[in-house]
């Protein structure tokens, strides 16, 4: 690892963090107007971390070390995930360390702990939301292991930074498999990261929350730990679809100057990534937690159509 | 005067709604009941007052197409009454209420004797409503017990929601018992917000008493503080002016439509639609701020007092009413086909917390939700008082039962409400809005009944020596909506409960006073 790799890396990593939060307001913003309403601030999830970080923690009597200890082990997992993940360069040292199977594998630890953490304290939302969260998991793990298939087969590798090379360097390319994966992969994307139509992310109901009610005994640096890190994991999702689907302008490798490139083409992706996911939210309504498993058997199905669908038209 | 097959010597009491009173024996009691039952006479409210010369307590049924008031004198250091719960299912919260605020016990087998509304706030051995009882006496709350009935079985858990709850509604406690996400059973525990409405009712004369009845339960203001006016002005001998009266129907279906929009876009957004929330609270807010222009007060609190109404109606602001009821009747159509026609809103609407009619006449439901039912249950229809018998607006029944029924409902009686604001407009007669209120006789009764947006909300009073009042009852459709709540939700899902609730809409406070 050479001292401009490291500096890549380090770059990256900072960048995905600093940001997420952006992502998070850009999406909020589109909402408020795709609903008529005016919106919050783009620096709003900001100042809400720095105040949960100034604010004072208030922990259950009966709480564990696993509950103090959820909050950095979830949100390392997400700076770990942001690292790995090409956002504006493929040249990063982490990446050729650990391919999208071990990225799979780094969201289901941070999902481990976090449900674990919930039941912890053992209030009845905390239990709910872990329950309702594994039935989640397990069906968008295996469905997002196939979209990832797909790519891979057409690369040749599971590592992110060789697939988003091969898809930008070579000549372009038409792949229907691609297009069945990309649409399996939004339908993930809206389940993992507690977005309507599967959960929605700014009711107040706690009988109907999923994400949230695993986070609902956090107060304070823990909260801001854990909602920073719920930032992250979209960011670093709409990444992933990035790198998959429209990989175009990212900075080859030892060559710096395209880098400024690069960054604008990441900012206007993630845009366009956050309008549309705003979009899918105003227009669908949540759907029942029992529609959820054929939801994802949907984005299941769609993916191995797109592997078949490769090894039909493709080889 | 006999009615029809009952027993006793019904006397009438004058007003704009006429109800039939008769004083009658424990046996008598309950025999009227049962008749009533057995003829599907309905239950309408069930309280107790100690009004000095000695307790009683008090039953209002609907039976043949008239408000009958029943009163038995109880007597003795353990007073009792038969017990109705048996019939009347909606009667047993009432029973424990009036135990838990008179010290009147209820006799049956079946008699439920946990507490209701008594949550530790007050020592077990008061009872607030009784004369002696100080008010101003200050109690340490302790803690007490409530034994919720328990659901055994394989894999059978319990989730306890509330009082305090994460958004900024009322306190209500929730006990669920499920197995996964089904919901076997459901328990309510109210009564968190006991403020002693009925007590400083007897410190008040008769003319004030309108704005503590208007703040009974704020969505209802002009509902409450109407059946106050109208049993006030029974009291008196008084009939308003006209023009009062217009104006109070215009205010009454101006609150309908305010909350109504107010509603839909929370029925909306509790299925995960934000958009509906935007654009209904937009409307509502709109609706409101007309309001605030045309009558001085965003919700109408104290517009309708004994004897008329406080404020009258300008030119320029029926101008700006008629054009929002033209602008409000277009949005509403929009806003509905968008509802109707969206695939995931209506899969969550659609069947969720189905009640059917027969098991809505069993509990004695009422108001918006027995007419999302198929019961034809509105007073303004069915006990027309003026100038509802002029204005004749279409009763609005869906058969479905369920959210969906509801959710229909409520834009349904938008537009007819909208289109009874209409009427009245061009309707308005001259006049006077108000007459001077004269200091009622010591012991009158006068009972007031409106149909309010939730259902209707009778009030019952007595008054004292110089036009103190002696006692006043005010009743909440909700006493009666809330058992229908528990059996609404058995075989749904968890996360469906806030969408049957608030289609719903019960109000907390107007059954916990």
């Amino acid at each position: 690892m050479s001292v401009s790799q490291a500096v890549l890396q380090l770059f990256q990593g900072v960048l995905a963090v600093a940001v997420a939060p952006l992502v998070l307001g850009w999406l909020n913003q589109c909402r408020a107007w795709l609903q008529n309403r005016r919106a919050p601030s783009l620096l709003q999830p900001y100042r809400v971390l720095i105040k949960l970080l100034r604010k004072e923690m208030v922990l259950a009597t009966n709480a564990s070390w696993l509950f103090r200890l959820a909050p950095y082990v979830v949100f390392a997992c997400m700076v770990l995930a942001g690292a790995i993940v090409p956002l504006v360069a493929t040249d990063l040292p982490f990446a050729r360390a650990a391919d999208v199977i071990a990225l799979v594998g780094l969201f289901a630890l941070a999902r481990v702990f976090m449900a674990l953490a919930a039941m912890d304290v053992g209030t009845a939302f905390g239990s709910l939301g872990s329950r309702r969260e594994m039935l989640i998991a397990a069906l968008a793990e295996p469905a997002l292991l196939m979209v990832f298939f797909t790519p891979a087969l057409i690369s040749h590798s599971t590592a992110l930074t060789t697939i988003v090379d091969q898809f930008s360097n070579g000549a372009l390319q038409i792949h229907p498999s691609m297009a069945f994966a990309a649409v399996a992969f939004v339908m993930v994307l809206l389940a993992e990261n507690a977005r309507i139509p599967v959960d929605n992310p700014s009711t107040h109901l706690e009988l109907t929350m999923v994400h949230e009610a695993m986070i609902l005994e956090y107060s304070g640096r823990h909260l801001a730990l854990m909602d920073w890190a719920h930032a992250l994991k979209l960011t670093v999702y709409m990444g992933i679809g990035i790198a998959l689907f429209l990989p175009w302008g990212m900075a080859h490798p030892q060559n710096w100057l395209e880098l400024p490139l690069a960054l604008a083409a990441l900012g206007v992706k993630l845009a366009l990534a956050g309008a549309g996911l705003a979009l899918l939210e105003t227009l669908a309504a949540k759907m029942r937690i029992f529609k959820v498993p054929e939801f994802l058997g949907m984005a299941f199905m769609l993916a191995v159509l797109g592997m078949l669908v490769h090894f039909l038209v493709e080889t | 005067m006999k009615i029809d097959i009952l027993v006793p010597e019904f006397e009438p009491v004058p007003g704009a709604v006429i109800a039939w009173r008769a004083e009658v024996d424990a046996a008598t009691w309950r025999l009227s009941a049962h008749q009533v039952w057995e003829h599907g006479g309905r239950l309408i409210a069930l309280w107790a007052a100690d009004t000095g010369r000695s307790p009683s307590v008090h039953l209002a049924l609907v039976f043949a197409g008239r408000l009958l008031w029943l009163s038995l004198p109880v007597k003795g250091p353990e007073p009792e009454y038969p017990d109705l719960s048996d019939l009347f299912p909606a009667a047993a919260r009432m029973q424990r209420a009036v135990f838990d605020l008179v010290g009147i016990r209820a006799r049956g087998d079946l008699v439920d004797k946990r507490r209701w509304l008594r949550h530790g706030a007050w020592p077990v051995s008061e009872f607030p409503l009784r004369r002696g009882f100080d008010a101003g006496r200050r109690f340490d709350p302790v803690a007490d017990d409530y034994a919720f009935v328990r659901v055994a079985g394989d894999g059978v858990h319990e989730i306890a929601v509330g009082p305090v709850h994460a958004g900024a509604i009322e306190p209500g406690h929730f006990r669920f018992s499920v197995v996964g996400e089904r919901v076997l059973r459901l328990e309510e525990r109210l009564g968190y917000a006991h403020k002693g409405i009925e007590k400083r009712f007897e410190t008040l004369g008769v003319h004030d008493g309108y704005r503590l009845a208007g703040r009974v339960s704020g969505d209802s203001t002009v509902a409450y503080a109407w059946a106050y006016s109208m049993a006030a002005e029974a009291a008196a001998g008084l009939t308003p002016p006209p023009r009062a009266l217009w104006l109070r129907a215009l205010w009454l279906e101006r609150e309908r439509i305010a909350n109504h929009l107010g509603d839909l876009g929370h029925i909306g957004n509790d299925a995960g639609l934000g958009f509906a929330l935007a654009q209904f609270s937009r409307l509502k807010e709109d609706w409101l701020r007309s309001n605030q222009y045309a009558f001085g007060h965003r919700y109408l609190m104290d517009r309708v007092l004994p004897g008329g109404a406080a404020v009258d109606l300008a030119d320029d602001a029926m101008m700006r009413m008629r054009d929002d009821i033209v602008r409000v009747r277009g949005e509403i159509a929009r806003l509905r086909v968008i509802f109707d026609e969206h695939p995931g809103l209506q899969d969550r609407l659609v069947g969720t917390g189905r009640v059917t009619r027969e098991l809505g006449e069993r509990l004695g439901m009422t108001g918006l939700a027995a007419r999302a039912s198929g019961m034809p249950l509105d007073l303004r229809s069915s006990f027309p008082c003026a100038p509802y018998d002029a204005l004749q607006p279409r009763m609005v029944v869906h058969e479905g039962g369920d959210v969906a029924a509801r959710t229909a409902l409520r834009f349904d009686e938008v537009i007819e409400s909208l289109q009874c604001c209409g009427r009245i407009l061009d309707g308005m007669p001259e006049g006077n809005i108000a007459t001077l209120y004269p200091t009622p006789e010591e012991g009158a009764v006068g009972i007031g009944w409106v149909e309010g947006w939730r259902g209707d909300i009778l009030i019952a009073l007595e008054t004292g020596s110089n036009g103190a009042l002696r006692r006043v009852h005010p009743h909440d459709p909700s006493w009666r909506n809330w058992p229908v709540l528990e059996h609404a939700i058995i075989g749904n899902i968890v996360p469906d409960f806030p969408l049957i609730n608030k289609s719903f809409n019960l109000s907390y406070s107007g059954q916990d006073l």
